[in-house]
């Protein structure tokens, strides 16, 4: 009965969800690059969606007659390819397209079950402290005192080089961070009144970890996620860039810049382009990021 | 303080032997044994096998291994390369100053221009200024930087043909290492011309790696300064009618340099990374391109060896940053962590 009382206080704050969303839009939008940030990955995820309908050519198909065909405005290069085709002649601009599935992919799955995993361990080491704690945050130390792309670049050789195998690698160097985040945030919660007080009625161990403490943590929570979606992205392109990611045909961004070193002097569109979406797309989510933090961030709300 | 460092120790030392065990299971986790490795395609009998097994003391239980690893250890010898049977140690040291040397130039060049950029920034909060120096901060962090450094490629050396494209200097030039530092080497060699086309080599090498720390830098320098202007005693210095370079340079900079300082600090790892994929795309013969081409070669002992090594040179980076934020910052290191 008592229960229903604290839970109630909980959504007590005037307007509960709808309100807390709507002063969340508030800060948010006050940061105009945030909101360029948010279209802009917006554009990026419909353009993933809907890429076997916008693309105009198949990502893997070669047209043996246009080879290293530059793009539309230069000399040479036409609108049947509009940023021009690669090496072996493939269309630029679908292998783009077709590579923001994998960028954005990654991404989800790197933050997933870096964050599943993370804050399972970091709720367990904050909660319980003692011995686990220590074993636990004794472990993060470990894989942090590795530099994460080279810890992630020997995972990937013990495992083969893959695009699973990748996110794999960058899940388990990325994990750390939110355990930290998590155990320090459950700290924090845990001196507080409102635990003492569930706890003091006899609200049960599991409930009080993941009704009552976690959802009091999230806020930092969600703007390190938005962070390591973007690292996500970056490092799986470097992984591709040094041939540990995905492999050739997948049109990969990383992985296409692999494949295009060799012409660097000669056909500088195939270099440009692949890097320009994986600046943008980790740009846009930086901003959002940023935005986040803003919004959510208390100690900078006035 | 000595409580303090005691305290920072009991954590990295540890530490330390979770890397040691890391790197030791590394080379136990590849498919096949180590043996097979290293006698490679040709194969080997199944006597010899055994043999080369019980001469390496790969038949023993493996905490005994490991025990025998961390002998090994504490002897120096942090393994064999499998490619050029030279000791993993030496091979490291020869390359390590390359790796420094450009290092060193990068966070040089993060810091000069990241800490001015911070600051003005700060002080000129809500302008343009303050929009376009933090957009352009938070596009560098954002960089992929193995692409940026192709950039720099294709306009430098490619349409200017300013600068090389490769390597740590002309192959016109040769003298003996004394430092291994390019830029002081060819100066001591006294040959003509050898500082500059040191010095042409360092510059996109230098650029690339350093545009994330330098992101990072000038972000961190913001937003601490931001704070550290809102604090009374600021207030107070001005309210004294203190000019606003004597508040800010001597006020509020040395405050808000404490963040930064850990910052800066905690980019020892970054610049590493940064390594990897830097020297990978200008050939640039440090650490970074020895483990990836270690890698791909093969030659995991080597991968072994380094991989300890720099987490070794991390973690005590670290442990001196941690030391010099508690002399700074007294109340760090009377708090409890």
């Amino acid at each position: 009965m008592t229960e229903i009382t604290i839970e109630e206080r909980v959504d007590d704050r005037p307007g509960g969800l709808r309100s807390v969303l709507s002063e969340f839009w508030a800060y948010f939008s006050e940061n105009r690059g945030a909101v360029i940030g948010l279209f802009f990955f917006i554009a990026i995820v419909l353009i993933a969606i809907l890429a076997d309908v916008i693309a105009p050519h198949a990502p893997n198909h070669q047209y043996r007659d246009a080879l290293l065909q530059p793009p539309f405005w230069q000399p040479g290069g036409g609108f049947r390819f509009p940023l021009g085709t690669d090496a072996i002649g493939r269309d630029m601009l679908s292998r783009l397209i077709y590579g923001s599935r994998y960028s954005l992919f990654i991404g989800c799955i790197v933050v997933s079950v870096s964050l599943v995993v993370g804050v399972m361990l970091g709720l367990i080491a904050g909660f319980f402290r003692g011995k686990i704690d220590t074993f636990i945050m004794r472990i993060m130390d470990v894989v942090l005192a590795f530099p994460s792309l080279l810890l992630a670049l020997v995972l990937v050789a013990i495992l083969g080089p893959s695009l699973i195998n990748a996110m794999i690698a960058i899940a388990i160097v990325q994990q750390p961070h939110y355990v930290r985040l998590t155990r320090a945030a459950v700290l924090s919660e845990m001196t507080k009144d409102y635990v003492t007080a569930a706890r003091v009625i006899g609200v049960k161990t599991l409930r009080l970890m993941f009704i009552t403490i976690l959802p009091n943590c999230m806020a930092p929570l969600i703007v390190q996620a938005a962070l390591s979606f973007s690292t996500a992205i970056l490092d799986a392109a470097a992984l591709g860039f040094l041939g540990m990611g995905a492999q050739p045909p997948t049109p990969e961004w990383g992985t296409m810049l692999a494949e295009s070193r060799e012409f660097i002097l000669r056909a500088w569109w195939v270099v440009t382009f692949p890097g320009v979406a994986i600046l943008t797309t980790v740009l846009a989510i930086n901003l959002m990021g940023d935005g986040l933090r803003d919004a959510l961030d208390p100690k900078l709300k006035r | 303080m000595f409580l303090y460092l005691f305290k920072k120790l009991a954590v990295t030392i540890p530490t330390f032997f979770g890397v040691t065990l890391v790197a030791f299971i590394f080379i136990r986790l590849l498919p096949g044994d180590p043996v097979l490795l290293m006698a490679g395609e040709r194969g080997i009998s199944d006597e010899r096998h055994a043999v080369l097994m019980a001469e390496m003391g790969f038949d023993k239980p493996i905490l005994v291994q490991y025990g025998y690893y961390l002998a090994d250890l504490a002897h120096g010898d942090f393994g064999t390369s499998i490619i050029t049977k030279r000791p993993v140690l030496e091979e490291f040291a020869t390359l390590f100053p390359a790796t420094m040397e450009l290092s060193i130039c990068a966070m040089l060049l993060a810091i000069l221009l990241g800490l001015p950029a911070g600051m003005i920034a700060a002080t000129k909060r809500g302008t343009a200024i303050d929009h376009t120096v933090m957009t352009t901060a938070l596009a560098g962090y954002s960089m992929p930087i193995f692409w940026w450094g192709l950039l720099l490629i294709i306009f430098f050396s490619g349409t200017l043909g300013w600068t090389p494209v490769s390597g740590r200097i002309s192959l016109l030039y040769y003298f003996e290492p004394v430092t291994g530092f390019m830029l002081i080497d060819s100066l001591l060699s006294g040959q003509e011309g050898a500082f500059q086309s040191a010095l042409s080599h360092l510059i996109l090498p230098t650029i690339v790696l350093a545009t994330i720390p330098l992101a990072v830098i000038a972000r961190q320098t913001r937003s601490a300064m931001l704070e550290v202007l809102s604090e009374d005693y600021v207030r107070t210095a001005r309210a004294k009618g203190l000019g606003p370079q004597r508040v800010i340079g001597l006020h509020a900079l040395r405050n808000a340099m404490i963040p930064v300082i850990t910052v800066i600090g905690l980019q020892v790892g970054v610049l590493f990374a940064g390594a990897i994929l830097t020297e990978t795309i200008f050939s640039w013969p440090g650490i970074g391109k020895w483990m990836v081409e270690s890698i791909f070669r093969r030659d995991y002992s080597a991968v072994q060896g380094g991989l300890l090594l720099i987490a070794a040179i991390v973690m005590l980076v670290n442990l001196a940053v941690d030391l010099l934020y508690g002399i700074i910052n007294p109340q760090i290191r009377h708090t409890d962590s």
